[in-house]
């Protein structure tokens, strides 16, 4: 009788295995077509664009912002002209679930499945994990949104459409000082590229001997001794570039030890979780700097809005308002920015694709993007915005630069 | 005086987080007592209240919520032992303790999939979340009440087990498995009950966390329960007060060490941080291991001996 | 007897045979952009992990010992491995908050693998003094402590010179690099290494060392009686077991080819310990099917669960972002609850191919 069932299992097993292969096969049939052997069979013209971002964990929330974003730009223009043939555009979707050893077989399932082109991700390691993955394939991509100078520097395939943090870290250091702080508590969570590599880059610019610089474990809900830390350092900027889950925590902890001191961020904080989180709370001041000020292209903020109202889904990846984040704003932007290169690249093919975007000029919402000899776009301004804890929204400040 | 107000807020906090460990770490005790089983599930059963409560915020009134959440997490609890753990019981520990992680990796994948991995706002609950003032530092009602409720809870529980019929059946299932089976005692009973109190307790640790510390992932509960079950080895295994007082221990010793850094530097020790909050999580581990070696029943332990 | 022993080894180098045939072939036929080409991915993060399954199941399967360090001793190797091999003319982009780190020199990669391998022994050996005479549960519980505490202090800011913090490591010889002039070896070269570490500990679960960790399994007393050292043999087990694991872990490292302390939780101990289960615990070639399978599944067969179609059926509400996890945990529990000798209990692979299994006679092996 146990024989029996044991070679019952067995046999689904199997049966499971064939059936995980044959659907496999179906599906990417196309997929092999695309990629460029012969173009026979299939009539549809199709480019795959690999959408490298995270849906779940630590930065799910600003993931899926940013992939609003790209899907916008696709709503807005689904086909592309490529070597005077019209192709349509297809998204090929990979969760990196905000881990460094997911992403690399969240890049491969992207590379299996023949994209020409890579857009992502949120999220700093997870890019650089992925990194040799796609370089191996000569895939190129184009980073939206992660920030560390390490994604871009010394390889040939990463691009990236936002500012880096040797820029951003001195800006919001900049910020701190006409603020009037003299000593500013740094908070990185521990092995996350991003915000580890701003604290650094903002303790240089404000002073190493002027800040007090600690890090949390993965898997802290306890932000409440960091935050006695903080005031038992005499400290008068608290400067905690984190996900915005730990940021959510860390807002909680503020509000109900009276922190009284200005927090600072970076990017990640410019989203609808951080404004819910602080809304209501007025004992606390919270600064970022970000790519995008809602209201700089009012064409495109009201288009997109439309847009977003007009499906549950995506209201809902949106956090559940339709305000416009910089990230999605940036995502759109790096979809065009892919389009162009597969327009100047006059093929699919990804080598041809990552030749052409060293010289893809595209004058996008965020301004104008172009790459210099390392991948990055140049950007010499950032946005400063404040949360306003009556409304729950945020209101502009200032445009910063590095004096 | 001022050094002392300065760091009042570690004490405060570290006594809170130790309270509701200690709630989780009463679960972990009394399954190992009878069944001899760590039981792995348990903080995630933790994770679990908290994801209920939030989801059930939103669709009852919370004065209905809160039993509610309570009568759910209690029914997992008894779920968990019936389908996972009772077929198992002639099977070898190591089987069981199998399950076990089999058990938590499904609940935390559950979790996984219904959230979509991403961070759930805990609904703030009337009063106890209310902000208060103790000696001028500002807290939330829940870190003072913490401790209390936690110590009351147990001093009804340790009347349960040393003067009711079911807390007898209890210290004799723990002292002789088979021998009080074949004393009449309805094991399967008393091990349901076992995990019924757990989770119960579980449940209300999880409402004082998450008060707190108001962000339920789906991995929140697998630091706490490997602390809570550090705590029960701590204070001896089996033993309901030893628990709870290893459970506060290693609450206020995390704290402290996170903000050793600053507390040094106050102190004029050091000049600069080392960065030992690095260590708050690992240095329960390394008071579990100190406790083994030294003295494997723990604190308050009673002497094991091995059957041949 | 003799006969015996010539058609066990017969069988097992023929099998070996075609997986690296397989490997080589594969490799130079599937192109990249093809939906096949998971199937190398498979084949290399498989292998990882069988190796790392085997050494796990020398512990918990065959000596009895219910170790849950293994992602400890993994991270050991992985960190000795990446941290010798990165070129000196890197150093300096991976450790960028650290002046290009401490150490400015770097080792071939079979060097700095084995240096891996050595290091989480003698780490294993330190821990296992006080350790490994704790009871089965908390033996389980004092590990993963240690595993913990490893982590704790490979992510300590003041080792950043050397560890690089909790920062991520990378730039370092990898498999998907590796090739033969114009022969891709970066499945054949995993495939390799895992085949001969495997083969080195059937090797010796098979010699009178294993018979004496099977004899403790057993019965640790009458083990004791018969003349065994307990704690000597149980200390070699650990310490291989763990030499494997970070051989494993260095392997981990080379395939994914950046490697972060974060990593190597407690959950990665579970992972493998659940493939030891569902491969059959005490059976060298149930961890190494059930690796297989189990990273086919997870990579490739089952991520259809995640994306909204499988098997031709399309439901993007039921099937999303997570729902291939639970799958998989149910799978798991029905393993453990109902077939808990796993696929292949105590059999090896060349008793596949006799025609009668004997039953019961295990020991005259």
């Amino acid at each position: 009788m146990k024989k029996l069932i044991s070679l019952f299992l067995a046999l689904v097993l199997a049966l499971g295995c064939l059936a995980g292969c044959s659907s496999g096969t179906d599906t990417d049939a196309p997929a092999a077509d695309g990629a460029g052997t012969d173009s026979g069979a299939t009539a549809d013209n199709v480019v795959r664009i690999g959408v490298f971002e995270p849906a779940s964990g630590d930065n799910g929330a600003g993931g899926k912002q940013e992939t609003l974003g790209i899907q916008y730009g696709l709503a807005v223009q689904p086909t592309v002209e490529i070597g005077g043939t019209e192709y349509t555009v297809e998204l090929v979707y990979a969760d990196n679930q905000s881990a460094n050893d997911k992403a690399i077989s969240a890049a491969q399932t992207l590379v299996s499945a023949g994209v020409s082109v890579v857009l992502g991700s949120y999220g700093s390691g997870v890019s650089i994990a992925a990194s040799d993955v796609f370089g191996d394939n000569g895939i190129p991509a184009i980073g939206v949104t992660c920030t560390n100078p390490q994604v871009t520097a010394g390889n040939e395939h990463y691009f990236r459409v936002c500012f880096i943090e040797s820029f951003q870290g001195p800006v919001l250091a900049n910020f701190a000082k006409s603020l009037g702080a003299t000593r500013a508590y740094c908070l990185a969570k521990q092995g996350d590229d991003y915000s580890v590599g701003l604290c650094n880059y903002f303790m240089e610019a404000f002073g190493e001997a002027d800040c007090f610089y600690e890090t949390f474990p993965e898997g802290t809900s306890d932000f409440s001794t960091y935050v006695t830390n903080a005031k038992n350092q005499g400290c008068n900027v608290f400067f905690s570039p984190t996900s915005t889950e730990a940021a959510a925590l860390i807002i909680d902890q503020a509000a109900t030890q009276d922190l009284g001191m200005p927090i600072l961020a970076g990017d990640t904080w410019d989203s609808n979780v951080i404004a819910n989180a602080a809304q209501g709370k007025n004992n606390i001041e919270i600064y970022v700097t970000t790519f995008y000020q809602e209201g700089g292209d009012p064409e495109f903020d009201e288009a997109f809005r439309q847009w977003i109202n007009s499906d549950e889904t995506n209201l809902a990846n949106n956090g559940g308002n339709d305000m416009v984040s910089g990230l999605s704003v940036m995502g759109y932007d790096a979809y065009f920015v892919a389009l162009e290169a597969l327009k100047a690249a006059g093929s699919t093919e990804p080598a041809d694709v990552m030749a052409a975007l060293w010289d893809v000029s595209y004058e996008g919402v965020t301004g104008l993007i172009e790459f210099d000899e390392i991948g990055d776009a140049v950007r010499n301004e950032a946005y400063v915005k404040q949360c306003n804890t009556e409304t729950g929204q945020w209101d502009f400040v200032a445009v910063q630069g590095v004096e | 005086m001022e050094f002392f107000n300065a760091n009042l807020p570690y004490l405060l906090s570290g006594i809170s987080v130790g309270g509701q460990y200690a709630l989780i770490a009463i679960g972990y005790t009394m399954v190992y007592g009878i069944l001899r089983l760590i039981n792995f599930a348990h903080g995630d059963v933790f994770m679990v209240a908290g994801l209920m409560m939030v989801y059930l915020s939103t669709a009852v009134p919370i004065y209905a919520a809160i039993p509610l959440v309570i009568v759910l997490t209690v029914l997992l609890g008894f779920v968990i032992e019936k389908v996972a753990y009772q077929p198992l019981r002639t099977a070898p520990r190591m089987s069981v303790m199998i399950s076990a992680i089999g058990v938590s990796y499904l609940l935390q994948n559950l979790a996984l999939y219904i959230t979509g991995g991403l961070n759930q706002n805990y609904p703030a609950l009337p009063w106890i979340s209310d902000t208060i003032t103790v000696f001028g530092a500002a807290t939330k009602r829940v870190t003072v009440i913490t401790p209390f409720l936690t110590i009351a809870l147990v001093v009804v529980l340790v009347l349960l087990i040393n003067h009711t019929k079911i807390g007898m059946a209890m210290r004799a299932v723990s002292r002789d498995f088979e021998t009080s089976q074949l004393m009449g005692i309805k094991i399967n009973r008393v091990i349901s009950v076992t995990f019924v109190i757990g989770s119960f307790l579980a449940a209300v640790g999880s409402m004082l966390y998450f008060s707190n510390y108001p962000g339920v992932t789906p991995t929140v509960g697998a630091m706490p329960g490997l602390k809570a079950f550090v705590a029960a080895v701590f204070g001896g295994i089996g033993s309901v007060p030893g628990a709870v007082i290893g459970a506060f221990l290693i609450g206020i010793c995390e704290n402290i060490i996170k903000a050793l850094d600053t507390i040094l530097m106050q102190l004029g020790v050091i000049q600069s941080g080392l960065g030992l909050a690095t260590f708050s999580d690992a240095f329960t581990f390394v008071l579990l291991i100190v406790v083994l070696v030294a003295k494997p029943t723990g604190l308050f332990g009673e002497k094991a001996t091995d059957k041949v | 007897m003799e006969a015996k022993r010539n058609h066990t080894v017969l069988i097992t180098a023929f099998c070996l045979l075609i997986l690296f045939a397989l490997a080589v072939v594969l490799q130079t036929l599937i192109p990249a952009s093809s939906s096949w080409s998971m199937l190398l991915t498979v084949l290399q993060k498989g292998a990882v992990y069988a190796l790392v399954a085997v050494s796990m199941n020398l512990l918990n399967g065959f000596t009895g010992l219910f170790s849950l360090g293994q992602a400890g001793f993994m991270l050991l190797g992985a960190y000795i491995y990446a941290v010798l091999t990165i070129p000196v003319a890197d150093r300096a982009g991976v450790y960028q908050y650290y002046d290009g780190g401490l150490i400015q020199f770097s080792l071939p990669w079979p060097l700095a693998l084995v240096l891996a391998g050595l290091g989480a022994a003698v780490i294993a050996y330190l821990i296992g003094l006080p350790v490994l005479r704790l009871r089965s549960d908390y033996l389980a519980i004092a590990t993963l402590g240690f595993a913990e505490i490893l982590r704790a202090i490979c992510q300590w800011d003041k080792l950043g010179p050397i560890t690089n913090g909790s920062n991520i490591l990378r730039d370092y010889p990898r498999f998907s690099a590796m090739s033969a002039g114009s022969i891709s070896l970066s499945t054949l070269a995993p495939v390799v290494i895992a085949s001969i570490c495997i083969l080195f500990i059937v090797l010796l679960i098979n010699s009178s060392y294993g018979r004496a960790f099977k004899a403790i399994r057993e019965d640790e007393v009458a083990a004791e009686a018969m003349g065994i050292n307990l704690f000597r043999h149980k200390q070699l087990a650990f310490c291989i077991s763990s030499f494997f694991a970070g051989i494993g872990g260095a392997m981990y490292a080379m395939f994914s080819g950046s490697v972060q302390a974060a990593l190597f939780r407690s959950s990665m101990t579970y992972e493998l310990l659940l493939i030891v289960v569902i491969g059959g615990i005490g059976s060298v070639t149930g961890s190494v099917l059930a690796s297989f399978l189990y990273i086919a599944c997870s990579e490739w067969w089952l991520r259809g669960l995640d994306s909204g179609s499988f098997l031709g059926i399309e439901a993007p509400g039921i099937f999303r972002s997570g729902f291939r996890l639970v799958v998989f945990s149910v799978i798991i529990m029905i393993f453990v609850l109902f077939f808990r000798r796993g696929i292949m209990g105590n059999r090896e692979l060349p008793d596949l191919f006799r025609r009668r299994p004997k039953s019961g006679k295990e020991a005259s092996k």
